[in-house]
């Protein structure tokens, strides 16, 4: 009779733990302000991602079509996995002296880990983390960039 | 025709056999690329042999090529669920050199690295729950998840692989709104914790599936060099954070969570305790933050000098050992990382032999593996 008894108990104090637990979910169920769901990507326009949020390596340029890069190469051999290569050309200046400047700084989005090391250790600051995520794309090729735009130079006074 | 009657009833003329099952690399209870060869009698569990490397990237092997400035963000990539307490490990690298850190990063890489054990505890018990079969665990798990990664976000710039920690300090200052936003956080996360005892803890379902189930003896997860929660489950006091203090753990009162039992209820109940250490861990420390650098004043190039160093830091699974060998070049000559998921894995085919399959699912899940941590 005892062990029926405890068998009938164990029923309800089951039921009981279950109860318990259901009573958390109800209580989202009836709150749903309480909820943090969120309709992606229908929400786009409203996502709010950190400033240091690292994205992607971007080269910021000014409205005269300028940027910081000196072409040192630092970055390059900063990167752990060479998403960077930095191919420099000469020129003479002005003044006729020889000079290398950057020619094209050729970024592999598609190897890179977003370590920051690169934008972390450029001296001139020429290069920043952009807020951008969906990276996703049909195409490889589309993945490396070059990040100094076609027919830019360097701003003045940057230190070289 | 009697006499074939006769045969079939007699269960003596049954033949039973062992048989092999895959359990991954492909199960969704292995959470990753986990391959177990489980022998079987019926639904009994004879012997459990895991094979590993199904995603083994050779970090160990990588390092030698890389600086001591790199090496930190391919440590993200081993433990993801613990990436700042692998990050941690540089203070090998600054102990080497003999660079005093300034006080101001050793406060934020704790504060940081007790976010991180909350939010791994926090997927541990979500993922724990939907392999026991309730699945409304994981959104709640991952619904306050949540939280500490904005956190990450905000002061990191990245949600899972931070590589936030480097040689002499710490790669950004804390963000303007960190100390508001952990103290929010706490506060929210003390209402809600209990939630999680209400939803899954106390349930009869999960009690019996775990209640007794797996016991490793003190004894065995020694031998086995069972650490982290699942090593102090069976009474194995291993907290690196008690016993060889790094960073700010000196200046902070906590308990080491114990058990005695160690089977599958133990361990879940430990975690869910650390989850309150952890808490209170923060708060000691979030609003005594001092001032100063967030950075020692290190070389361009990092050269340790010739020699052997080892340096221990307390991850969400256990004890993680960083052992570099340097020839006094920029790169390391030989790194090996002692990783406490390789470990404890090696355990389970001693405690789940006897147990039905299901309770080795229930076994896997308070292990808390993560796959590149054993496989790196
Ligand atoms: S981006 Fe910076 S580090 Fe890289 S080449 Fe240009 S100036 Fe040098
Ligand atoms: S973020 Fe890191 S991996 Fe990416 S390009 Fe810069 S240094 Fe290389």
């Amino acid at each position: 009779m005892k062990s029926f008894f405890n068998y009938i108990s164990e029923i309800l104090r089951g039921i009981w733990t279950l109860l318990v637990g259901m009573r958390v979910t109800a209580k989202y169920f009836f709150t749903p302000w309480r909820n943090v769901t969120q309709q992606y990507p229908e929400n786009r326009e409203k996502l709010v991602l950190a400033d240091r949020f690292r994205g992607e390596v971007v080269m910021p340029h000014n409205e005269n079509n300028e940027h910081a890069c000196t072409g040192c190469g630092i970055c390059e051999l900063n990167c752990p996995n060479g998403s960077i290569e930095i191919i420099s050309k000469s020129i003479v200046t002005e003044e006729g002296k020889k000079k290398r400047i950057i020619d094209q700084h050729i970024y592999h989005l598609g190897m890179c880990t977003f370590c920051n090391l690169c934008v972390k250790t450029c001296p001139s600051d020429a290069i920043v983390m952009a807020q951008t995520f969906e990276h996703a794309h049909w195409d490889r090729a589309s993945l490396t960039k070059i990040l100094n735009k076609p027919g830019s130079k360097i701003m003045d006074g940057v230190k070289e | 025709m009697a006499e074939l009657k006769e045969i079939i009833i007699s269960s003596d003329n049954i033949k039973t056999d062992e048989y092999l099952v895959n359990m991954g690399p492909q199960h969704p209870s292995t959470h990753g690329v986990l391959r177990l060869l489980v022998k079987l009698e019926g639904e009994i569990v004879h012997n459990v042999q895991p094979h590993v490397g199904y995603i083994h990237s050779g970090i160990e092997k990588m390092t030698e090529s890389l600086s001591y400035t790199q090496i930190p963000h391919l440590t993200d990539r081993m433990d993801y669920l613990s990436a700042h307490m692998n990050n941690e490990a540089v203070v090998c690298v600054e102990n080497a050199l003999e660079v005093e850190v300034p006080e101001r990063v050793k406060y934020i890489r704790t504060i940081m690295a007790e976010l991180q054990r909350i939010a791994s505890h926090q997927l541990w018990w979500c993922a724990t729950g939907m392999d026991l079969g309730a699945l409304t665990t994981f959104f709640y798990g991952l619904r306050d998840r949540e939280d500490i990664l904005d956190i990450f976000e905000e002061t990191c710039g990245a949600r899972l692989t931070l590589n936030y920690s480097l040689p002499g300090g710490v790669m950004f200052d804390i963000h303007p709104n960190f100390q508001n936003r952990v103290k929010t956080f706490i506060k929210k996360f003390k209402k809600i914790l209990p939630e999680y005892d209400e939803l899954l803890t106390g349930n009869v379902i999960f009690q019996e599936r775990s209640k007794g189930i797996g016991v490793l003896s003190k004894e065995d997860a020694i031998a086995f060099g069972v650490t982290g929660p699942s090593g102090r489950a069976s009474g194995f006091s291993c907290d690196v954070r008690k016993h060889q203090p790094y960073s700010a753990y000196p200046l902070v009162k906590f308990n080491e969570a114990l058990g005695t039992e160690g089977d599958t209820f133990r361990r879940y109940q430990l975690r869910i305790a650390e989850m309150w250490e952890s808490m209170s861990i923060i708060e000691q420390l979030i609003d005594n933050i001092p001032e100063g650098d967030y950075t020692a004043k290190m070389k361009g190039v990092i050269k340790l000098p010739e020699g052997e160093f080892f340096q221990r830091v307390e991850t969400a699974r256990g004890e993680l050992g960083v052992y570099i060998v340097s020839d006094g070049k920029k790169n390391p000559y030989r790194v090996k990382f002692r990783s406490p998921g390789f470990s404890n894995l090696f355990a389970i085919n001693h405690i789940a032999k006897g147990w039905k399959i299901a309770d080795l699912v229930a076994i896997m899940a308070t292990f808390d593996l993560v796959i590149p941590d054993i496989d790196r």
